[in-house]
């Protein structure tokens, strides 16, 4: 006779241990599946964790997890073919407690976090992959592994299995993702001395920086390229669209290669050695793209609910959220011995009356706008860098002459009254 | 413990269907350099059934005596028969050092030994050497996977003892007019002692490879991207007369039997020509082959780890360079130059 | 009934270790801590002998206490019962200290439960020695029988064990007296997907656990790095093949080059007696 647990969660990133961590910690008997080796073991993240969200489920985690670096500095580039535009924020406030984010490596924090669920109480099982879910009369009541005898039972099944969520697709809660929904990352994290480190971007110990660069690196297609400090590594890696990926017939590898052998990029690397090859979806459709996250005895959270800023790069930090929620309305559900849809549909409305939620709403036309203007990419980074060139450079004229030749670039009347508008499109889409 | 009281360098001399093993003669020929750096002798321990004639020939490869056991409970190796044989004559003749092949039946007796002399073993050395003042070994293998070499000492016991790697020590040249000393040991031990038996010994005669025995070896890897594209690798060998090997990759991929299979689940080999083909490089696979004589390697990606450690390095498709590769052969062949199985 | 104990160890994944150049010292963060390769196979065999034959299966193990992973990972396969001895004491061990340290353990358990047969993999991958299954057998004065790759019968009522030796070039077919001592190949069996219900049972598992001080009639001097007559005196980057010259040109010049090395290099073709 099969097992059966109070709730089985599906996947052990940062959603699935969320919710099973605050399910097991109110007493929850539940069941936490992941198939990687260990929990973390194949997980791929450009490696920003935000503190808040973390912090809400163990207070003061920082001082007992493996993070790596402490940020302290965010430079932006907008990077031409041979210059880039950069400005950054560099706060050392950020570098004491209660510190703003970090830089984490998931196959170490993945598992670090999961133990600390097991702790709890919940029980981990790896190297096992959920390949269904079992449904009765249209109601979710288990799921099927891989694994000879394994059908187990639950009374809420909890989908945390990332951005391709096939459980969720399955139950049809989703369709397939159209090339515009998604962005492919490849990233690759580079071994360096950790006191090089330090000298090459100006940190203290313990601190780090983070460089999200925009333009050259995705050749115009619509994406960023980030460069991020751990301890004794760096994270290089770049996402673009995958419909920009295709209409361009490039491969994201491709991308990389460029963007490391850039003239700008590749000091920062210099003497590095390569350490692991990651590749991964994002899933950036945003608000319009979230599917249905409740069903009889099922709620979906995180990737799987394609709960991602793209924007911000926000993600993980979404899907803990989510995973608390989500773990909220089952211990109402439970308190009320109901596990029907619309109990659990609690869940959803926490969701949206959260930042999770509100954050969505807000940058609901962003992708989409920007794809479907990629000059943001082709045209304007290149002429902010040529602006910038011009006026830095000191050749005797005088900067009237400068500016007026730069203003003499924009172009006619007709197209510096295009990219005004453009510009204040970008803005009201990100406000 | 007196450790002044061990003298002299013993090699045990493993022996099949009526010939000493060659591991064991290259190990007469590493003992017998050891033995001459400390000015002791160099003696062979032989046990078994009828293989007293043997022992001339540990004297032709370097041994000055050898200690005999010839008795029909020594007709079939076993652990428990051998060993006592070898505990009582240590006891006797108290040596410093003995050394075995690290092949089964080595690797078997001397784990056994080592636990009842309550002796230091240091298991698949690659390299020997003696402080000459003090007689301690010094055996050096590669551990962690071949990550790192090691070198064990074992200070305050005697006999130090070590397994060696068949095919890593070189054996003397034969001198059959070397003569040495015979000397016949005897323990009180009836076949009724013993708590094992040996039903009966099966040789697996079918026309089996043997990797590690051959001069040179043409080795294939995944990047013969098919089972079709593997034929290459069978076609210059031919060329060359040299013996298939493979890496772990391509016999998984199921173009070739396990038993062609180099490396650190594989064989160990080394020939005097390794030709890799098509293969990376990863550290198991090097393990393997390492200490081949020459080394060349064919893979098409310049970055490919193989290029560190061969001896020379050919960036380019092996489909192309190959083919040339064959027919330059077989023109040789046909002229002044011999290659391969006719070298 | 048998009850066959199985001895493991939990060792680093040297496969994907990282070496420190500088050091020679393993980077231990690079590489995951994983059962030891060969062990599986001989908890497995265990595991089939049980279904055969019925009775338990123990594991055993030394080591830090983060190695109860690697018992669960046995539980997985289908031990019954796990026992661990972890103790500072036991640190820096030789294969002979290791054997010693394991049969004051494996006496304490035969005590509870008496011994049918011990089990062994055929050798670790750090250690990777293949000793301290022999050096077990002979200390509790039982026959070692290594390169086991088949278990024919284990006769519990008539006190007998017949097994499959690997040689060379073949293999022995020998009958031993029970208990005894089986080193295992890999080749003896393949280590299956665990069912599920074993998975769940091993992430619930708590293995019996004893420091020196729970086991009896021990010479503390036999134990770690004081009862190890072997040290490691140094360690060093194995030796690449020097050289790597890479030939330069068109295919076809860089096949005529390596004709030319190659008949330049004769003379490692030459004598094939040397080495008879
Ligand atoms: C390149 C890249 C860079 C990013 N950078 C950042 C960043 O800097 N900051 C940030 O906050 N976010 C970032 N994100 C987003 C962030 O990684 C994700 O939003 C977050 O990991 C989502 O967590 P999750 O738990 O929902 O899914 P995941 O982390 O994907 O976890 C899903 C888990 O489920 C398991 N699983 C899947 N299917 C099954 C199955 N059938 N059975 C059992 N287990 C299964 C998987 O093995 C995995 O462990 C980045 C994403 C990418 C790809
Ligand atoms: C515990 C353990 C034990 C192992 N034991 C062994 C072992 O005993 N032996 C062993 O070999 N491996 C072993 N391995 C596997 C080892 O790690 C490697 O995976 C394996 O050696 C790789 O095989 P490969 O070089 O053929 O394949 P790959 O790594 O895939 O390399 C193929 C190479 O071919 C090149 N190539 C592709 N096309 C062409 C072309 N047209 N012309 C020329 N070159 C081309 C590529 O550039 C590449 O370098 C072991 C691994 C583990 C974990
Ligand atoms: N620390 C240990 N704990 C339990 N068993 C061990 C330990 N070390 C070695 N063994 C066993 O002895 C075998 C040979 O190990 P080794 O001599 O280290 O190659 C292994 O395959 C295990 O079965």
């Amino acid at each position: 006779m099969a097992e059966k647990f109070d709730v089985i969660v599906v996947g052990a990133g940062p959603a699935g241990t969320s919710c099973a961590y605050t399910l097991a910690k109110a007493g929850v008997n539940v069941l936490l599946l992941e198939r990687g080796e260990y929990p973390g073991s194949k997980n791929v993240m450009g490696g920003v964790l935000y503190r808040k969200m973390m912090e809400d489920i163990i207070p003061g985690f920082y001082k007992e997890a493996p993070v790596e670096r402490l940020i302290v500095e965010q430079r932006f580039m907008l990077l031409d073919e041979k210059s880039a535009v950069t400005f950054s924020y560099k706060g050392l406030e950020w570098g004491e407690e209660p510190y703003n984010n970090f830089t984490v490596l998931r196959a170490k924090f993945d598992q670090w976090f999961a133990e600390k669920a097991v702790q709890q109480g919940a029980l981990l099982v790896n190297e096992t992959v959920v390949t269904e879910c079992l449904v009765e009369n249209g109601k979710v009541i288990g799921v099927r592994t891989d694994r000879p005898d394994g059908d187990l039972f639950a009374d809420v099944v909890v989908l945390a299995d990332g951005v391709n969520s096939l459980l969720a697709k399955s139950l049809g809660f989703h369709k397939e993702f159209r090339p515009d929904e998604v962005a492919l990352a490849v990233m690759e994290v580079l071994k360096l001395d950790r006191k090089i480190i330090e000298d090459r971007f100006s940190l203290e110990q313990d601190q780090g920086c983070t460089f999200e660069i925009f333009g050259d690196a995705t050749k115009g297609i619509l994406g960023t390229a980030w460069l991020y400090t751990n301890k004794d590594s760096l994270n290089i890696g770049v996402g673009a669209m995958l419909s920009g990926l295709i209409k361009n017939k490039i491969k994201p590898h491709q991308l990389l290669d460029y963007v490391k052998k850039h003239p700008i990029i590749r000091p920062y690397i210099q003497g590095t050695e390569q350490q692991e090859y990651l590749a991964h979806l994002i899933p950036e459709g945003g608000y319009r793209s979230i599917p249905k996250v409740v069903g009889d005895g099922v709620i979906v959270v995180g990737d799987a609910a394609q709960l991602v800023n793209a924007i911000h790069r926000e993600g993980s930090n979404m899907a803990m959220t989510s995973g608390v929620l989500a773990a909220e309305a089952i211990l109402e559900a439970k308190a009320a011995g109901d596990f029907s849809a619309s109990m659990l549909d609690s869940y959803r409305q926490r969701l949206m009356d959260s930042f999770v939620g509100q954050d969505m709403k807000k940058y609901k036309d962003a992708t989409h706008h920007f794809e479907k203007y990629p000059h943001y990419f082709e045209k304007y980074i290149p002429l902010m860098n040529r602006a910038a060139s011009q006026m830095f450079t000191v050749d005797g004229s005088s900067k009237w002459e400068k500016q007026k030749k730069i203003w003499r670039e924009l172009g006619s009347a007709k197209e510096k009254w295009k990219m005004a508008r453009d510009l204040m499109q970008a803005w009201r889409v990100m406000k | 413990m007196n450790l002044d009281e061990y003298k002299g360098v013993w090699v045990f001399l493993e022996h099949q269907d009526g010939k000493i093993v060659p591991v064991s003669l290259e190990l007469l020929g590493a003992g017998r350099k050891l033995a001459d750096k400390r000015r002791v002798p160099l003696a062979g321990i032989l046990i078994g059934e009828g293989v007293r004639q043997l022992a001339a020939t540990a004297f032709h490869y370097g041994a000055d005596t050898v200690y005999l056991y010839d008795d029909p409970v020594f007709r079939d190796y076993r652990t428990e028969s051998y060993m006592r044989a070898v505990i009582a004559c240590v006891e006797k003749h108290k040596p410093e050092t003995i050394l075995y092949g690290a092949t089964s039946t080595g690797k078997d007796l001397a784990s056994a030994v080592a636990t009842d002399l309550e002796t230091g073993l240091t298991a698949d050395t690659t390299m020997l050497d003696v402080d000459e003042a003090t007689g301690l070994l010094e055996a050096s293998r590669p551990a962690f996977g071949g990550n790192i070499m090691a070198t064990i000492l074992c200070k305050k016991h005697r006999p130090q003892m070590a397994t060696v790697r068949p095919k890593v020590m070189k054996a003397l040249p034969i001198d059959t007019s070397r003569k040495g000393e015979l000397i016949e040991e005897s323990i009180p031990l009836r076949e009724e002692d013993i708590r094992t038996k040996v039903l009966k010994i099966v040789r697996e005669t079918q026309t089996k490879i043997r990797l590690d025995e051959a001069d040179i070896i043409v080795a294939g890897g995944k990047g013969l991207g098919s089972k079709e594209g593997f034929q290459l690798i069978h076609r210059l060998a031919e060329a060359i007369g040299g013996t298939v090997g493979a890496s772990r990759d391509a016999v998984e991929a199921g173009w070739i039997d396990h038993a062609h299979q180099v490396g650190q689940t594989g064989v160990t080999v080394t020939p005097k020509l390794y030709v890799a083909i098509g293969i990376s490089g990863a550290i198991q696979h090097l393990v393997g082959m390492q200490n081949s004589g020459l080394i060349i390697a064919i893979n098409k990606d310049p970055q490919a780890p193989i290029f560190q450690s061969c001896h020379y390095g050919i960036a380019g498709d092996a489909f192309e360079i190959v083919p040339m590769l064959i027919d330059a052969f077989q023109v040789t062949a046909g002229k002044e130059v011999q290659y391969g199985g006719k070298i | 009934m048998l009850h066959i104990v199985a001895c493991i160890k939990q060792v680093p994944d040297t496969k994907i270790i990282k070496m420190n150049p500088k050091t020679n010292t393993m980077d231990r963060s690079s590489a995951p801590a994983i059962l030891n390769p060969y062990d599986a196979h001989a908890v497995e065999e265990a595991v089939r002998l049980k279904k055969r034959y019925g009775g338990t299966v123990s594991v055993l193990t030394m080591g830090p206490p983060p190695a109860v992973k690697a018992i669960r990972k046995c539980i997985e396969i289908g031990a019954d019962e796990g026992y661990m001895i972890t103790d500072r004491a036991f640190a820096g061990a030789d294969t002979l200290a290791t054997s010693y340290a394991l049969t004051k353990a494996l006496e304490k358990i035969a005590k509870e439960k008496p011994i049918d047969l011990i089990i062994c993999g055929k050798m670790t991958i750090d250690g990777d020695t293949g000793q301290v299954g022999p050096g077990i057998a002979r200390r509790l004065d039982i026959p070692p029988l290594t390169s086991v790759k088949k278990v024919v019968e284990v006769n519990k009522q008539q006190g007998y064990a017949i097994v499959h030796r690997k040689l060379e070039d073949g293999y022995e077919v020998i009958q031993s007296a029970l208990p005894c001592l089986f080193s295992v190949e890999k080749e003896i069996n393949e280590v299956p997907y665990s069912p599920l219900p074993n998975m769940l049972r091993a992430a619930r598992y708590q293995p019996v656990i004893w420091a020196v001080s729970d086991l009896e009639d021990v010479d503390r001097t036999l134990l770690g790095l004081k009862g190890s007559p072997t040290i490691v005196a140094k360690v060093w980057p194995p030796e690449k093949p020097k050289g790597g010259e890479m030939l330069e040109g068109s295919a076809q010049q860089q096949v005529e080059r390596l004709m030319e090395i190659l008949q330049q290099k004769q003379e490692l073709f030459a004598g094939k007696e040397a080495r008879a």
